[in-house]
């Protein structure tokens, strides 16, 4: 909400809300963002990198997973061979320590895991979120009653924890990205359910809502066609904060080595070995810190410009004080 | 005053409840894998006999909802185990053996507790100052560029994964600069100076990230606060902005800072276990991903539910202090 502030007063986007269509409107109150758009520049750079990883890696003539025990030196316990870490004209970047990997390929298709699993891990996120959410909002007292404590639970449990501990249960036979990016998702979709809920309770009571529930409508159809449009705003916004919170569990596990496991890279994984190394080859803690720390940090402008967009009144609502103390509890709790 | 105990009895039982279904959850997904328990405890090399044996000891060949109440039970009354020729008694609140080592899963976590315990409660003070205090001046500065400054270095924060700043902040100032030792963990009963100093770098790497978010949420509630009526009242009445601020409006933004605070027990026992493993600290994050390497379904179930208790707990206490320190709340 803080950014949200900030933006609109830049930018003036809170005075007045011009008719158009709702697509077009998000576009023209984002473009306003400069932060937003230069973050979004950023974050369509790095999915362009992850895409095209097998070709960049073409480009240079190298592949993640080969050693090149030639380029390292053993005698002083594998520290690249040469200045810079290595680096040189057919390794941009230098190589790993000891196993004298080459690490622009081990960063780009690193780019590859970090985004894929934090977007599929987000899709499962909101797809158990908004089913469970409107369900409970529209089911009887009972069901919500059930689901609500199921997922008062689910927020309980520390997304860390226990996807840590789920993956010590999975066999591993299963593809390990695959898996991290479906316990993520499995364990992390309880505030998104809160927020669908209370959403579609709202919505419930509206007049366009009534008016097909009395023209006879299933309730399967008025989920689809009236309440999904009224939940997508609030679902965007908070599923644009999720990606760059997935990509720190997912950088975490890996980092903790129960993740993406070698000899698939990932750039939590690159930092587990990175502090032994930081005199002989800085570049080897320095590239996967940076990377992660610039994906999490364009992401998080990106989300919070796609709140500023979706929901300009958020931000003057902090100017004309209207008392909702406890919306503010909850917009806390929904973040946090 | 009847309302509230009445408030505080239902929360503590709704607690309870939570905690219970919690554990419920917990041992159907640990103890029904699809994967064979028997299987994984042992190895992928166990022939079928020995895994025959294993999940005979473990009492596998028992229905779940036995195994469960089993569970229950030792953890209500404790509970005898034999140990191939002598019978151990595991008291109450017993949470099992543990597969690798024979020892009782309460004493392990029991002598792990202090180290994560010294970690979270040292990291907390600190973030909430530097949370607390940061979203404050931003506030009161708003508009400036020192604001602006502010508000960069706390979407810094929010941006980097603790472990990135764990590790950082050792290079820098245990490798390069030399003004620490790498940390190792020294009791507080040992010695409270080099416990201390020890626990210096943990702390703040845990709270330089956490406060990020207390940072963010303490300055969106202090302007909210600040734009409201009575607020107005006080700067038309005269009284200065010093104290509008730090007094008043602090008073309004106190109460989402709680709940801020225990929503995120949660993920800072996540950071726990992070920073733990950065710095080699002896904690329950260092054990819990020892056990999850070694599949060791006792002690991880066991960790889990021990965090667990810790974050509902601290949810109830902070919806207590929530009513306490906002009375609009209405007391469900």
């Amino acid at each position: 909400m803080s950014e949200a502030l900030l933006a609109a007063r830049a930018a003036g986007t809170d005075t007045t809300v011009p008719a158009g269509s709702g697509a077009r409107q998000f576009w023209r109150r984002l473009r306003t963002q400069h932060a937003a758009l230069v973050a979004a520049a950023v974050v369509a750079l790095l999915v362009l990198v992850a895409l095209a990883a097998p070709l960049l890696t073409a480009l240079e003539g190298q592949d993640p997973t080969t050693y090149h025990p030639s380029l390292v030196d053993s005698a002083r316990g594998g520290v690249p061979v040469g200045p810079l870490g290595g680096a040189s004209a057919d390794h941009w970047l230098g190589v790993e320590p000891q196993t004298g990997r080459d690490l622009f390929a081990r960063l780009v298709y690193g780019a590859r895991v970090s985004l894929g699993v934090a977007l599929a891990a987000t899709v499962v996120q909101v797809a158990i979120g908004i089913t469970l959410g409107v369900a409970a909002a529209l089911g009887k007292r009972w069901v919500d009653q059930l689901l609500s404590r199921f997922t008062d639970i689910i927020v309980a449990m520390p997304l860390m924890i226990m996807s840590l501990a789920l993956l010590a249960i999975v066999p591993s036979s299963f593809p390990r990205p695959v898996l991290v990016a479906l316990v993520i998702g499995l364990i992390g979709w309880g505030n998104i359910a809160r927020i669908v809920r209370a959403q579609t309770l709202t919505l419930k009571e509206l007049d366009h809502v009534s008016a097909a529930r009395l023209s006879g409508w299933g309730t399967w159809s008025i989920a689809r066609r009236e309440l999904l449009p009224g939940i997508a705003a609030p679902v965007i916004t908070y599923a644009a904060l999720l990606v760059p919170s997935n990509i720190t569990v997912e950088a975490a596990l890996s980092f903790l080595g129960v993740g993406v496991k070698p000899p698939t890279p990932s750039w939590g994984q690159m930092l587990t070995a990175a502090d032994v190394w930081y005199q002989a080859a800085p570049q080897y803690l320095l590239l996967p810190a940076g990377a992660l720390f610039i994906t999490v940090l364009a992401l998080t402008v990106l989300g919070d410009g796609v709140r500023t967009a979706l929901d300009p009144r958020a931000a003057s609502r902090l100017r004309v004080g209207t008392g909702r103390r406890r919306e503010s509890k909850a917009a806390g709790g929904g973040t946090a | 005053m009847n309302g509230f105990t009445g408030f505080v009895l239902r929360r503590a039982v709704g607690a309870a409840v939570t905690l219970l279904a919690i554990s419920v959850i917990v041992y159907i997904v640990f103890y029904a894998t699809p994967g064979n328990v028997a299987q994984i405890t042992c190895g992928p090399r166990c022939s079928p006999e020995q895994v025959h044996q294993v999940a005979r000891q473990l009492n596998l060949d028992d229905p779940l909802f036995v195994r469960y109440g089993h569970f229950l039970q030792g953890l209500v009354a404790g509970q005898d185990y034999s140990t191939g020729t002598s019978v151990q008694h595991c008291s109450a609140p017993c949470l099992g053996l543990s597969y690798q080592s024979d020892q009782q899963v309460t004493q392990l976590i029991w002598a792990k507790l202090p180290v994560s315990l010294s970690l979270v409660a040292g990291a907390m003070v600190l973030w909430l100052i530097l949370g607390v205090g940061t979203g404050v001046l931003s506030a009161w500065r708003r508009g400036r560029f020192s604001e602006r400054v502010l508000t960069g270095i706390t979407l810094a924060g929010t941006a980097t994964p603790v472990f990135v700043i764990g590790l950082v902040l050792m290079i820098v100032v245990c490798g390069e600069l030399r003004l620490l030792p790498f940390p190792q963990y020294v009791a507080l009963t040992d010695d409270p100076e080099q416990w201390a100093w020890n626990l210096l770098l943990p702390w703040l790497s845990l709270a330089l990230i956490e406060a990020a978010a207390f940072a963010r949420l303490t300055r969106a509630s202090m302007l909210e606060t600040l734009a409201e009526d009575h607020i107005r009242t006080f700067r038309a009445y005269g009284v200065g902005e010093r104290s509008v601020v730090g007094r008043h409006a602090l008073r309004g933004a106190f109460a989402p800072v709680i709940a801020l605070n225990a929503n995120n027990v949660g993920s800072a026992v996540g950071g726990a276990v992070l920073t733990e493993t950065l710095f080699g600290l002896p904690g329950i994050g260092q054990e819990l991903v020892h056990a999850v390497n070694v599949v060791d379904l006792p002690v991880v179930v066991g960790m889990v539910l021990v965090i667990g208790f810790f974050v509902v707990l601290a949810n109830a206490v902070a919806d207590v202090l929530y009513a306490v320190a906002d009375r609009r709340v209405v007391l469900t």
